[in-house]
């Protein structure tokens, strides 16, 4: 261990005489160069470390373990090095490619000396072994991993057209954009534009009112009102809680066998309201990780820390205590490591990593951090509101609910507990755990932070407060950039590092380094303001292009990571659903409280149960709380809502920085037939009935309400003819049946087939592409 | 690796094919978006669904697999220990229990007295293989089945044995054994899901299943199990409120509007969902068709007993089962739940054991018949087996038996296994392994290789690691091969 210290120091020092240069930190990314042109200068962190992290380091790299013939490529001081089975040979000889033994091993025709191995699925491309060859010729310069380094701000680019860009971030972007011969897209016109910032940034289409507001205000600065408008909403807490609901694997249930249920929601509207007050970043994450240790802690502060009890908790009888304890410690180990320092920690829980500078130690060193805790493996079996909430625990007082603690949605006077962090007085002793096995207790280690990304000072208490602190220095590499990107994603579709979760070696280089890094500087500097920083990406000259994709672009940049064009991305599986209910006028906008049970098909819990506990019957809720929104829908982990999980929402198993966002025919399907969307369908048709204007003029409010636009004479042409067509093929009896749906009643008064052939009207409109999609 | 290589060259592909149709659609063919099936005669590309190559000649196409969930005993059905009749009431000797651990529910018991089945075994096919007289049918399809007695895990409690024998990790969030074939053959069918799901239950001492077993985990959610039920609404939001006619007429007023906005903006995702919509139009006819049971013919419905004819029954899951994998789809699976007997065993494991005999057994037989099992793999069996002494009191007609990892039963079938062997042996107590341990990791790649596929090889790069079925481990067991 103490040489694997020393050689990290050695390279480490070696590094920093390597000076940084520019011209890669501006320059696109490798994936975006054609396959068959080599840079003039290679790049270790962008053209080569990807190459020997994917296919070397395996057998070559950090885990110690699985190293062979004593090399490691990851390392200069071993690469340069006399190899230990030919100590005439050297792996790497700088500028000669023909004396350095890996250049030979890798372009070897002979299949019994070939690397990787003739029998290894890893294999390396020809134009792989040429920038390998460059890399050597030209002195074969190693660097340290770009996201280890601090972030810095550079210089912002020039550009040519001087009057695009309209902050910062314009100029990075466009930067790149001319460097490869294209213009950005004319910016989205101003309906479009419009929805895409409600949908951003309150995760809700916006109202008829604000858009002819905003389509007649020329003032300059119209754009930015808005914003700043959306930005006070209080809707605008609940969509950015989402991403963080995710991160932070919130539900309402405990996740294990029976699956019993949780009061974790208290913190779920603290999370909203820390949003919405614009808690800096630092003191929200702080507050989250060691709430309970600052000094003289509010109750606030130590509700923030049920983060981390928000993982999975055992009520399944016979479990072994230490088992599942541990699993509880690696659980915030690994969601420390992936959603706050964008590293994938959880692979050095059993082994070395092998691609990342992260020992097994350094692992358990991080989790003794969070091996404190007052808590057993499993507390209570399943059953009775006192097991809603594991020790250590807080009560909720109503009083509490009236005074200090009033973003808690409390609906009854009834007994609230929420499982939070409290230490034991004394410190668990912390062991490596060989192969992560909770009963094989290797050598005893003590709270310390990996070394590769940023030491830990002695001055910082070795307990979580210290953590949080060592995690918001200035000079921590990662933190700033990991969030920033994290928002990114958010705004943009995907990350700047798309591989939100990854900042490691395996993970994707940045698109954009020099903006990520501009970013993460200027939030820091900006006090870890979330609002300026959501502000200065949306109003962006980049955040404001159409999302048109010519012929050109699609050809050339397919997946967008140049930004030549404004972000189009299907909606998140809660808005789609609050954008259904929105534009219905169905929606229920009262904020927090506990989860909710909407329509869901019959069956799902019950077919999958061991019949124990408050969720192994479905009881749908009525009246108000079927129209709350997405975010507020129970969540019971086995058997997560299942109109949301077909449309790629997170089961809250484990810490998610990204979602998948597919495209199937099960989506379809909700969209067809989900109560919600034929009921909303039907609410909204009988209010426009009501109305005595034109069809044409009701179908246009329809739309505009739920796609956010006027139809263009032919969209509308098609939607009145089907109208038409529907009316005439409908019977009293087809149409009394495709109303009956959802529990909202039926006006009196009101023609039935009318109604019918105007539903699916709306509800067409509801399952056209545009409309979950933010455009 | 190479599997990759396909996934990508299939995107790539998939690009180039979107960027010819939407000449087609902008300028030429703007009509024929009305044709229902446009898309549905292209090959195989054009519903995100590569048809997979595998690694070599496989032996099996499809998999079913019949889940006993909750963990049959292997003492009272596939491994005979009539040393424990003999000992019934002593103490398990020190020697054979060893280390191992137990569970929290046992952990404090004072004593760990033997017992020995309440039922007999007798001798059945070429092996001669035990079976108990519980399962009248299974042992007459003795001659078919490939008995595995020496199976074994690393979890001791539901939750995680369940996950590891279904995605090879016991912490959730992998894909799942359909899902990882699903990802690396394809679909055979273009209008059922490659990976479906159903679920029964018996009355026995039940344990949850969770739709995290059937989850696709990082793979791309085509490769996701849909649970199908023969209830009213075969698969979630199926049922439609309006007639085939009507609906047809929806779905060409919005693909027409959605090639409208794919005029505006050029957007591949926008073709991707007007196919989708074609494809779950495709589902509403054929799933129903397909679990329609009244059409059966009487033999079949004596093969497979009445309870065939009770939806929601796992006799007439096995059927359906048959049916949908006759139509190509790649991984049935199958749960049945109620095998948890840490208590009452002798009454429960009876009443679980008629749910499934004689519909499992008539399955492999269909199949049989059908010409269908050379190129089916069934397989059944739990999550982990039951320990040799009782938990709990043992009275003179009661007992139960608590989890046990280290040993447990299996069978499988068709699909490139030999017929009619026994593979493995526990010691004389049913306690340990004593020859031909087969981990979970060996079993997921003997799957996979029945299947043509190299386990090693079937990976998929998600957070900067390359993740297999088999996680960094597994080993074929050549000698079940035929």
């Amino acid at each position: 261990m103490r040489f694997y210290r020393k050689v990290l120091s050695i390279s480490l020092a070696l590094v920093s005489i390597l000076i940084f240069i520019s011209i890669y930190w501006l320059r696109p990314s490798a994936g975006l160069l054609a396959s068959n042109d080599l840079p003039d200068t290679v790049s270790y962190n962008f053209d080569i470390r990807p190459i020997l992290s994917d296919k070397c380091f395996s057998c070559h790299g950090p885990d110690a373990n699985k190293r062979k013939a004593g090399l490691r490529m990851d390392d200069p001081v071993s690469a340069f090095a006399a190899l230990k089975e030919h100590p005439q040979a050297h792996a790497l000889v700088a500028g000669k490619p023909e004396l350095s033994e890996a250049f030979l091993r890798i372009s070897a025709t002979d299949t019994a000396r070939v690397m990787p191995p003739h029998s290894s699925p890893l294999k390396l491309s020809p134009i792989e072994i040429r920038l390998i060859e460059r890399w050597i010729e030209q002195g074969a310069r190693y660097e340290k991993h770009w996201a280890f380094v601090p972030p810095r701000k550079m210089a912002l680019p020039n550009v040519e057209r001087t009057d695009w860009p309209r902050n910062e971030i314009d100029r990075f972007v466009l930067a790149q954009i001319e460097l490869k011969g294209l213009e950005p897209n004319e910016p989205a016109d101003k309906e479009r534009l419009l929805r895409r910032v409600c949908l951003d940034l309150t995760g809700l289409p916006p109202r008829p009112e604000m858009m002819d507001r905003f389509v007649a205000d020329n003032t300059p600065t119209a754009f930015e009102k808005v914003v700043d408008e959306l930005l006070q909403q209080p809707a605008y807490g609940e969509k950015m809680a989402i991403h963080w609901l995710d991160l932070a694997r919130f539900a309402d249930s405990y996740g294990f066998q029976d699956d019993g249920y949780r009061t974790q929601w208290p913190w779920r509207d603290w999370v909203i309201d820390a949003f919405n007050r614009n808690i800096p970043y630092d003191r929200f994450v702080t507050w989250q990780l060691a709430g309970d240790l600052l000094p003289n802690a509010t109750r606030e502060q130590v509700l923030a820390t049920a983060f981390n009890r928000n993982h999975k908790i055992t009520e399944e009888g016979g479990v072994i205590q230490e088992e599942y304890r541990s699993s509880y410690v690696t659980d915030r180990t690994d969601l420390f490591g992936k959603g706050l320092l964008g590293v994938t920690m959880e692979c050095a829980h059993c082994h070395d990593h092998k691609y990342d500078p992260f020992s097994t130690r350094e692992y358990y060193q991080l989790y003794a951090f969070f091996n404190n805790v007052r808590e057993v493996g499993i507390e209570s079996v399943i059953g009775g509101p006192e097991t809603y909430a594991k020790n250590p625990r807080m009560e909720i007082t109503d009083a509490e609910v009236s005074s200090v603690l009033r973003f808690i949605h409390k609906t009854d006077t009834g007994t609230l507990i929420v499982s939070v962090m409290g230490d034991i007085d004394t410190v668990r002793p912390t062991h490596v755990l060989i192969r992560g096995n909770y009963d094989a207790p290797g050598e005893k280690v003590e709270a310390a932070t990996p070394a590769a990304i940023l030491s830990f000072d002695k001055a910082l208490p070795k307990n979580r407060l210290g953590l949080a602190q060592w995690l918001f220095d200035r000079k921590h590499p990662l933190t700033a950039r990991v969030y920033v990107n994290l928002l990114w994603q958010e705004f943009f579709g995907k990350g700047i590092v798309q591989t939100t979760g990854d900042f490691g070696m395996q993970g994707e280089l940045p698109s954009h380094p020099a903006l990520l890094d501009w970013l993460a500087v200027d939030f820091m500097e900006h006090g870890w303001d979330i609002k300026y920083l959501v502000r200065k990406m949306v109003t962006s000259a980049t955040y404001r292009q159409s999302s048109v994709a010519s012929k050109e672009k699609l050809a050339l940049d397919p997946d967008n990571i140049l930004l030549a064009r404004g972000p189009r991305y299907r909606l998140h599986a809660e808005l789609i659903r609050d954008l259904v209910l929105s534009s219905s006028g169905l929606l229920n906008r009262s904020i927090g409280g506990p989860s909710v049970k909407p329509y869901q098909p019959p069956g799902l819990w019950e077919g999958a149960t061991s019949g124990r506990g408050l969720l192994s019957i479905y009881v749908q809720d009525h009246g108000e709380k079927l129209y709350r929104r997405g975010l507020y829908t129970l969540i019971k982990r086995t058997v997560p809502p299942v109109s949301m999980a077909i449309f790629d929402a997170s089961n809250r198993d484990i810490c998610e920085m990204r979602r998948l966002r597919t495209n199937t025919p099960l989506q379809a399907l909700v969209m067809m037939n989900d109560p919600t969307v034929l009921e909303a369908s039907r609410v909204l048709a009988a209010r426009l009935l009501q109305q005595s204007a034109p069809m044409e003029q009701r179908i246009t409010e329809a739309h505009r309400l739920i796609v956010g636009r006027k139809p263009r004479p032919k969209e509308l042409e098609l939607l009145h003819g089907y109208y038409l067509q529907t009316l005439s093929s409908l019977t009293p009896a087809t149409a009394s049946r495709a109303l009956d749906v959802g529990e909202y009643p039926l006006p009196q008064q009101i023609n039935m087939t009318e109604l019918a052939a105007m539903m699916r009207v709306v509800a067409t409109i509801y399952n056209l592409e545009e409309t979950i999609t933010k455009s | 690796m190479e599997k990759e290589w396909l996934e990508h060259g299939f995107n790539m592909n998939r690009r180039r094919f979107l960027s010819t149709m939407s000449l087609g659609i902008g300028s030429v063919a703007l009509g024929s978006l009305l044709v229902p099936d446009l898309f549905s005669g292209l090959g195989g590309e054009e519903d995100g669904l590569p048809d997979g190559i595998a690694h070599f000649a496989p032996k099996a196409k499809r998999v079913i697999y019949l889940f006993q969930n909750g963990a049959p005993a292997q003492q009272e059905l596939f491994d005979y220990k009539p040393k424990l009749r003999e000992m019934q009431g002593q103490e398990i000797p020190s020697s054979v229990r060893g280390t191992q651990r137990l569970t929290g529910m046992t952990a404090f018991q004072a004593s760990f007295p033997l017992v020995g089945s309440f039922i007999d075994f007798k001798q059945y096919g070429p092996s001669q293989a035990w079976i108990s007289d519980l399962l009248p049918y299974t042992a007459r399809i003795a001659d078919d089945i490939c008995i595995i007695r020496s199976m074994y895990t690393e979890a001791i409690n539901h939750d995680p044995a369940l996950t590891f024998l279904q995605t090879g990790a016991q912490q959730g969030n992998r894909p799942s054994m359909g899902s990882w074939l699903s990802y690396g053959l394809g679909n055979e069918n273009k209008n059922l899901p490659a990976f479906t799901v159903l679920l029964s239950r018996g009355i026995g001492n039940g344990q949850g299943v969770y739709s995290k077993l059937w989850s696709n985990g990082f793979l791309d959610s085509v490769h996701q199990g849909v649970q199908f039920s023969n209830g009213e609404d075969p698969v979630l939001y199926l049922r439609d409120g309006m007639s085939r006619k009507e609906r047809r007429v929806m779905l060409d007023q919005l693909a027409h509007l959605n090639s409208e906005a794919y005029r505006e903006f050029g957007d591949p995702e926008i073709l991707a969902r007007v196919r989708q919509y074609e494809m779950a139009y495709r589902m509403q006819t054929e799933v129903p068709e397909v679990m329609d049971l009244s059409k059966e013919p009487d033999s079949i419905v004596k093969l497979y007993g009445p309870d065939c004819l009770v939806p929601g029954s796992f006799a007439a899951n096995c059927l359906l089962a048959r049916k949908l994998s006759e139509k190509g789809v790649r991984f049935v699976q199958l749960y049945h739940q109620g095998w948890d007997q840490h208590g009452n065993l002798p009454f429960e494991i009876r009443s679980q054991a008629k749910d499934v005999d004689q519909a499992s057994a008539a399955l492999v037989t269909d199949l049989k018949q059908q010409g269908l099992l050379d190129e089916t793999l069934v397989i059944w069996g739990g999550e982990f087996g039951r320990t040799s002494y009782t938990q709990g009191t043992l009275t003179a007609d009661n007992y139960g038996r608590d989890h046990h990892p280290r040993c447990f039963t299996i069978w499988m079938a068709g699909g490139g296994v030999k017929p009619g062997i026994v593979y493995g042996e526990t010691d004389e107590f049913g306690y340990n392994i004593a020859r031909d341990p087969v981990h979970v990791h060996d079993f997921h790649a003997t799957v996979l290789h029945l299947l043509g596929l190299n386990h090693e090889k079937l990976v998929f790069k998600h957070l900067g690691r390359r993740y297999r079925l088999t996680d960094v481990a597994g080993k074929v067991v050549d000698d079940i091969l035929s």
